[in-house]
């Protein structure tokens, strides 16, 4: 009994150092670029930069673009399929998961041959449409976790019921859809939305492979040139994607503490 | 019928979409795996694929991904049995599990220079280890930008990711059935042998699966870290992207072409195992 | 000296006192029920027995021999869970085997046994299945099977039929029982159903808050219940609470009217507190056509009257449950189904008369 809770003991220690050690380490190497004395100066480098600043507006724009056409593609599917089509459920469900099968350097790779600009369809051809190739690639890579968490969320309410009660009342479908169906998986996009953030932000293959200004290859660029301003923003994206994965905690919970009797 | 055809209307953007931006573009390079430049039906490419350079390419892919999935899930699994079947104080589950979602989506690039800064050259434990105990890593032939550095590097969301995934296998151990063996006379470890490790090994494998798919298609880790002078097989994709190194591009598609069959052999069996373990959970 | 001896036992989570001084023997053959409300502590102090958790303070033998400490895989105790526990790995038959599989007994042996004990439950041609292929009912056979192979010296059931549907409870609650005879073995059974504890046992112990409140058959039990507890619990017998008037006599104030209590208060005097029941079937309802189902109706001038309000007709059939309400005191009283008769209104006014011997004196107040 006390023997085995000391191995749980030791196991937790040597985990938490192997998180916490590089943390330090990257923390510490980030104050050294004044040589002889500790200070922020690589994060004061970072900031002034303004490749950092565009770049990084640049990826935020691409989330959110891809969290919103993530939102208007999953949403109304993963609602028709519970409410009309179940027996297509596997079949979504499996499109769905083939991100996570096919890698991502792949995808793109197909992009560029389906899409170029001599194609039938020559997307990468003009700036604004490959910036929406750019937003539709992350839109894949975030379709398993965001469908994963709107169809539990939809599972969770009774989606028939709750629409017929809204057929009875005279709504028509726009209004079901965003009065009656969104509000009740509120919850499950907006931790779709975070985690979708947090993969997009720093994305480097796909952004790189369409040479659009991300943020990932700018940190690629630094990382090959620069010491110190490297380790400042890999502490920076620690903190983002903490404080995605946090936001994801308190509205998880936030629903907890409303569905409690 | 006419109902159900309009049923299909609802499902039809995302459909497109999926045939768009995620089928046609697979199949296109698929296909182009098969065909010489001409267009025309070929299996060349696929033999070309074993010439050394390109296998070795694979095989260190699969070596890291292997290398990695193994070690985290062995220490993942260590880690999540500890917080759930452990008898640690309750507050380390939630905040554990906290720090996992963290760490399993702390990838790419950050990442390698997190590594970068803490056990390169001049990094804090390389300095700290030289300092305190006179022992210089990198006398003993360790290097960051290799295959055990990164292995080492990978762990940082393989072990993270496993403790996230393992842990409601774990909860699926019923106490009684802990108990119903105590009872017949069974050891702890007769009752580890015959009922939960029997119990717990689909999901154990299955997760092992899906650690080295999440590791295979990897690529900005290992670039940041590297350069290219670990020739992983996404490295060389990337390289023959941008610049058909291979000089066929062909051979580029016959490339990614392998790639998807090891993601998706991983990730059959994957299936396969976790329709067996949720049959017994159920 | 019994089989199976509980001895001062008592069990505390963190200063949570959940069983007190628990003292019971048990022989060998015997079935005894534990039966009690939720959280009374039943499952408790089964798992003290089995050697799940240690009993804080006290001692279990079995057999003579001191246990408290033993490990649970040392005990040679047989245990059937609510939920089954099945092992979902294995079939029916490795299941059954699993016992003396760990126990290294050799394969000549465990082959037979496994058949004997699938023989016995009925259940041959399901060997080879895997527990998610089987029914509630027979996954519990099945456990019962599993925990029987080892020959145990005592079978623990913690309310092994709570989990299936009422017809498959009584068909399987024979079985066990049939079983338990054939076999002799000595068998704890929990339970919270009082019609499973009165139908199954040889004896049930009535458990509330951690204590024993009685043991006893089932019959004295239902009979002659020692507290108000075990009166409302076992039963539907109604509890009057009065004032003692003559103790040597049983006289008794029951919310200002008199009566008597037939074998008086042996243990107080005039003036004190104290509680009484009475079985449903043994009072009347006077000026109501129907009988009183039983007894003790010799003479009429003995008897005690008490005068209520109706408060509740309920109809079960061939009988009608009526209860009656004297000023705090609510009164039950069955009476058999008769179609000549209209039974009485609610709020209509009654008197109840009953026999002083059908009226019991509880312990406590
Ligand atoms: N491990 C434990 N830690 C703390 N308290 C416990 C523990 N196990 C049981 N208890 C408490 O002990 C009391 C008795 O529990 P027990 O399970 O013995 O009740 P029971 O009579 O079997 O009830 P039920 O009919 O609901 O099964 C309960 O109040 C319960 O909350
Ligand atoms: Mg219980």
């Amino acid at each position: 009994m006390k023997q085995s809770r000391l191995g749980s003991w030791i196991a937790l220690i040597i985990g938490t150092l192997y998180f916490v050690v590089p943390l330090a380490g990257t923390f510490e190497f980030s104050l050294r670029m004044r040589s002889g004395e500790y200070s922020f100066d690589a994060y004061r480098s970072v900031f002034s930069d303004s490749a950092f600043q565009d770049s990084f507006v640049f990826s935020t724009l691409m989330a959110l673009a891809t969290i919103v056409i993530g939102v208007l593609l999953v949403v109304p599917t993963a609602y028709w399929v519970q409410l009309r089509l179940r027996k297509l459920r596997p079949l979504i469900e499996f499109v769905t998961l083939l991100p996570l099968v096919i890698p991502a350097i792949v995808i793109v790779f197909g992009y560029l041959r389906l899409y170029n600009s001599s194609s039938f369809l020559p997307m990468t051809s003009e700036i604004w449409s490959t910036n929406l190739l750019l937003a539709f690639s992350y839109v894949t890579l975030a379709l398993p976790y965001m469908y994963r968490a709107v169809d539990t969320g939809l599972r969770a309410i009774d989606v028939r019921t709750l629409t017929e009660a809204a057929e009875n009342l005279g709504a028509g479908w726009a209004t079901i859809l965003f009065r009656v169906i969104l509000p009740n998986v509120r919850t499950a996009i907006l931790s779709g939305a975070f985690l979708t953030f947090a993969i997009v932000i720093g994305e480097f293959t796909m952004a790189s492979l369409l040479n659009r200004p991300a943020f990932g290859p700018y940190l690629q660029l630094v990382g090959a040139n620069r010491a110190y301003e490297p380790s400042a923003l890999a502490v920076m994206a620690f903190v983002l994607t903490w404080a995605c994965m946090g936001l994801i905690n308190v509205f998880g919970r936030a629903k907890q503490i409303k569905h409690a009797p | 019928m006419v109902q159900t055809a309009w049923a299909w209307v609802g499902v039809a953007p995302f459909l497109v979409f999926a045939l768009m931006f995620l089928i046609l573009p697979t199949l296109y390079l698929v296909v182009g795996g098969f065909q010489d430049p001409d267009g025309n039906f070929t299996l060349q490419n696929i033999f070309d694929l074993f010439t050394p350079s390109i296998m070795s390419a694979y095989w260190i892919s699969i070596k890291v991904s292997g290398a990695s999935a193994l070690v985290g899930a062995v220490i993942g699994f260590g880690l999540a049995y500890a917080v759930v079947l452990g008898g640690l104080p309750a507050w380390i589950r939630p905040t554990l599990m906290t720090f996992s979602g963290v760490a399993s989506n702390f990838a790419g690039l950050p990442l390698a220079f997190a590594f970068l800064a803490t056990l390169g050259r001049t990094g804090l434990v390389t300095v700290l280890l030289v300092k305190f105990f006179d022992f210089n890593i990198y006398a003993t032939g360790f290097n960051l930008l290799s295959f055990c550095g990164l292995t080492l590097t990978y762990l940082y969301f393989q072990i993270p990711l496993m403790v996230l995934i393992l842990t409601p296998a774990l909860d699926g151990l019923k106490r009684e059935w802990r108990e119903a063996s105590e009872i017949l006379g069974a050891s702890k470890l007769q009752y580890w042998l015959h009922v939960a490790f029997p119990i717990l090994w689909p999901s154990v494998l299955g997760c092992t699966l899906l650690l080295f798919a999440n590791a295979f298609g990897a690529i900005a880790t290992a670039y940041a870290l590297t350069g290219s002078s670990l020739n992983i097989i996404t490295i060389l994709l990337y390289a023959q992207i941008r610049g058909d190194v291979l000089h066929n591009p062909n051979l580029g598609y016959a490339l990614a072409l392998g790639m998807i069959f090891i993601t998706g052999l991983t990730n059959g069996a994957y299936i396969w195992l976790r329709g067996r373990s949720e049959r017994w959970l159920r | 000296m019994a089989f199976l001896e509980i001895n001062q036992v008592r069990k505390a989570f963190n200063q949570n006192v959940v069983v007190q001084n628990v003292d019971l023997a048990i022989e060998r053959g015997e079935f005894v029920s534990f039966l009690g409300p939720s959280g009374c502590g039943k499952t408790t102090t089964l798992r003290m027995v089995a050697g799940f958790e240690l009993p804080t303070a006290g001692t279990i033998r079995i057999d003579g021999k001191d246990i408290t400490h033993l490990r649970p895989n040392q005990r040679n105790v047989g245990m059937v869970f609510q939920s089954y526990a099945l092992f979902p790995n294995m079939t029916v038959a490795e299941n059954v085997a699993f016992g003396l599989k760990v126990a290294k007994r050799p394969a000549a042996e465990i082959g037979p046994r496994v058949d004997e004990m699938l023989n016995i439950i009925k259940l041959p041609h399901l060997a080879g299945r895997y527990p998610y292929q089987l029914s509630g009912g027979q996954q519990q056979r099945v456990a019962l099977a599993r925990a029987l192979a080892i020959k145990p010296q005592v079978l623990l059931l913690d309310e092994p039929l709570s989990a299936l549907d009422a017809k498959i409870r009584v068909s399987l609650r024979e079985e066990i029982r049939s079983l338990q005879r054939k076999l002799g073995i000595t068998t704890i059974y929990v339970t919270h159903d009082q019609e499973e504890a009165l139908s199954m046992s040889d004896r049930i112990v009535v458990m509330n808050e951690g204590r024993v409140d009685q043991v006893g058959a089932p019959f004295e039990i239902y009979n002659q219940p020692k507290t108000r507890f075990v009166a409302s619990f076992v039963g539907t017998l109604s509890v009057l609470s009065g004032t003692v008037v003559d103790a040597a006599s049983g006289v008794l104030d029951v919310g200002g009217q008199k009566i008597v209590a037939g074998r008086g208060f042996p243990n107080a005097k005039a003036g004190d507190a104290c509680a009484v029941s009475l079985r449903p079937e043994a009072a009347r309802l006077e000026g109501f056509g129907g009988q009183g189902a039983t007894t003790n109706m010799a003479d009429h001038a003995e008897r005690n009257r008490l005068q209520g309000t109706i408060e509740e007709v309920a109809f079960l059939g061939s009988v009608i449950r009526i209860k009656v309400r004297l000023g705090d005191n609510i009164l039950s009283l069955d009476t058999f189904n008769n179609p000549g008769v209209t039974p009485p209104e609610r709020g209509a006014k009654a008197t109840v008369t009953f026999s002083p011997a059908d009226l019991l004196v509880l312990e406590g107040v």
